[in-house]
């Protein structure tokens, strides 16, 4: 703890993103651009069956007649999609790498910057990785200890090698293609991403993460996950991400599809990181990311958690379809917006089945010149009978030229149901600083205090590992915001 | 020099109105003041169970609740918990010179009394207290070395604790007469 403490400090003063290297490392990429030849060609390079063509087609064909959505509280720039490029991956000695040899060693020492060894010997034991940098997943760990129980994590890539049945079956089942604008262009063009599925009455005896990378210029990183939990079963799975440090921006627009069957839970948490942009608000990573999760069956519970600090713009909403009867969905988060950073983001709890409940606690914390908002929907359609709801939607400011909102929207159709929405603005007082202060305590420490206070019944959620290692980037995240 | 600075130097202010933080447990915010003041006399930090031990000691000193050192700080207190706490936080970070303004003030006799001996058990040749008080009653119990009256930011009477028995009896107008 004491050493933590230390290195907190340490960071504090130094307060600069410190994931902003770049890799120096040869890459294969496709020619900025999209159009159908392009998404062909990347069905072509991932060698993918004719299913997957067809269904990245439509996605693009539907994508084309959509305009990018307006009604988010956020000031997008024109996005250039062609002046993206689509597919870029850090060559390797062969595709695939099956042993650690194989892996480039540049790709190792990045993760292992990063804090991620992908060496097993190395790894905190208890914690299962996929590394994605850019459009690829360089690789699975402990893929075969988990095989031994049934369970199956690896790259999406992999899966549509290995699984199609499986991919086949899920794929677009809780996100469909037409679901939204960002939605259906990642469905065209994603190119990896994660696959888990874990078979019926297993309990996964390890955390299961993914860890993205974004490093190449100029590219975007479209990546999917699809979990699926069987009846009984139970997983905890964690992503983390970063980017290098650019004046452009950067687009990720991800999917994330979670199915959840009968008796079973899945805990999703998510430390995302990107590259907020500098202190003018200049590059950063956009951030547009579709995440839902369909609770199928009886007594099935989904657990969203997530740390929100890094990205120049998130748009994100991870949701739940509460269809089995008895079903559960949490919804835990944390947004940090400091100098020009925007978030728009909450959730959607849809109560269909009945006795469904949900729980919604957001924690906003905006600093600098920087605009967060909730936005979070609860609907209970006409046969939820007994559905409960209950939203606590906190913010805290820290100074005075930035923005804090709430968009909560209740929609109810059923008379037996309870939806509950508590909110609260506040703000770090100068007294409660200057308390702490006659204490010894610094005003950098102080907020640190008095945020991850703030923001503790979030971060309780997450797994104890990542638990420490958010409550720093907290810190950093807010570092030169008050004084 | 900033109040950190100050503190870190050895000057504990008391306050008449003890600030509530939600959220920061009270464990967390000591061990945070505990170990930057140690820092800055360029010593380790106190290991978890030093200082959980240390935190018994004081706790048992000055007869605080145990269950309000797992609470955020100060966070839906009473006001003598809250002035009991503030004594709590002195003896936890040993002070050469503390500043306690007005503790007194709204404390029942009882709360008064715990307070007043937690004041007197932390007394040592190595430091001083400065008490603001606008009357004998505390003084009953804490009992001063010296008695200076501030009027108008200039102390403009000195004596010993007699003075502040002639003060509850005569009242102040007296000595504003003085000066004015």
């Amino acid at each position: 703890m004491e050493k933590d403490q230390d290195k907190i400090l340490k960071e504090v003063t130094q307060g600069e993103y410190k994931y902003g290297f770049v890799t120096d490392i040869e890459n294969e990429a496709i020619p900025k651009g999209l159009n159908e030849d392009v998404v062909r060609l990347i069905s072509q390079k991932k060698n993918e069956p004719e299913f997957m063509l067809e269904f990245r087609l439509k996605a693009f064909r539907y994508w084309q007649t959509l305009k990018m959505p307006e009604w988010a509280h956020l000031i997008i720039p024109k996005i250039n999609y062609q002046d993206i490029i689509y597919y870029s991956v850090p060559k390797q000695k062969a595709s695939g790498p099956k042993s650690m040899d194989d892996v480039d060693p540049e790709l190792k020492a990045t993760f292992d910057k990063l804090g991620i060894p992908l060496d097993e010997q190395k790894m905190l034991s208890g914690i299962a990785v996929d590394a994605v940098m850019d459009s690829v997943s360089v690789k699975t760990t402990f893929k075969e200890n988990l095989a031994e129980l049934g369970i199956i994590f690896c790259s999406f890539s992999e899966a549509v090698q290995e699984h199609p049945d499986l991919i086949k079956k899920y794929m677009g089942s809780v996100v469909p293609y037409t679901d939204n604008y960002f939605a259906a262009l990642n469905s065209a063009v994603f190119s990896d991403g994660s696959f888990c599925y874990i078979p019926k009455g297993v309990r996964c005896p390890m955390e299961l993460s993914t860890y993205f990378r974004i490093n190449a210029a100029n590219t975007g990183q479209f990546e999917r996950t699809l979990i699926i939990a069987e009846d009984d079963s139970y997983v905890s799975y964690l992503e983390g991400c970063t980017a290098p440090q650019r004046d452009e921006n950067q687009l990720h627009a991800a999917i994330v599809e979670i199915i959840v069957n009968k008796n079973a839970e899945v805990k999703y948490s998510t430390v995302q990181n990107w590259y907020p942009g500098d202190k003018n608000g200049k590059g950063g990573i956009y951030n547009f990311v579709t995440k839902r999760a369909k609770c199928v069956g009886e007594n099935s519970k989904i657990s969203w958690t997530q740390v929100e600090t890094g990205s120049a713009i998130t748009w994100k909403y991870p949701s739940c379809l509460l269809l089995g009867d008895n079903s559960v969905g949490e919804f835990y988060s944390v947004a940090v917006t400091n100098n020009h950073q925007q978030a728009d983001t909450g959730t959607k709890m849809i109560h269909i089945g009945k006795n469904t409940k949900s729980l919604i606690i957001s924690k906003g914390i905006s600093a600098g010149f920087s605009q967060n908002s909730y936005r979070g929907l609860v609907k209970v359609v006409k046969n939820a009978t007994n559905a409960r709801n209950f939203s606590q939607c906190d913010s805290l400011l820290l100074g005075d030229k930035c923005g804090a909102h709430t968009f909560p929207y209740i929609e109810v159709d059923n008379k037996d149901s309870i939806v509950e929405h508590e909110a609260t603005t506040s703000k770090i007082g100068e007294d409660q600083i200057f308390y702490c202060n006659q204490r010894g305590i610094k005003t950098e420490d102080a907020i640190g205090l008095i945020v991850n206070g703030y923001a503790k019944e979030v971060l309780n959620k997450l797994p104890m590992e990542f638990a420490v290692e958010a409550q720093k980037l907290l810190q950093i995240s807010l570092e030169g915001s008050v004084g | 020099m900033s109040p950190e600075e100050r503190a870190s130097e050895g000057i504990f202010l008391g306050f008449q109105y003890p600030i509530e933080i939600p959220g920061v447990s009270m464990v967390n915010f000591m061990k945070t003041a505990v170990n930057e003041q140690r820092k800055h006399k360029g010593l380790e930090p106190l290991s978890s169970s030093d200082f959980l031990k240390l935190m018994r000691e004081k706790k048992e000193l000055v007869e605080l609740d145990a269950d309000l050192v797992s609470r955020s700080v100060n966070e839906g207190f009473s006001g003598g918990e809250k002035k009991r706490n503030e004594i709590f936080q002195m003896a936890m970070l040993e002070p050469k010179l503390s500043i306690l303004d007005e503790t007194d003030s709204g404390l029942d006799i009882d709360a008064l009394k715990v307070v007043a001996n937690g004041v007197n058990k932390l007394k040592s040749p190595d430091n001083a207290s400065i008490v603001i008080t606008h009357y004998q009653r505390l003084l009953d119990y804490i009992v001063p070395d010296f008695v200076h009256v501030l009027y108008n930011g200039k102390i403009i009477k000195s004596g010993g604790k007699e003075l502040a028995l002639e003060l509850e009896e005569k009242g102040y107008d007296w000595l504003k007469k003085g000066v004015e």
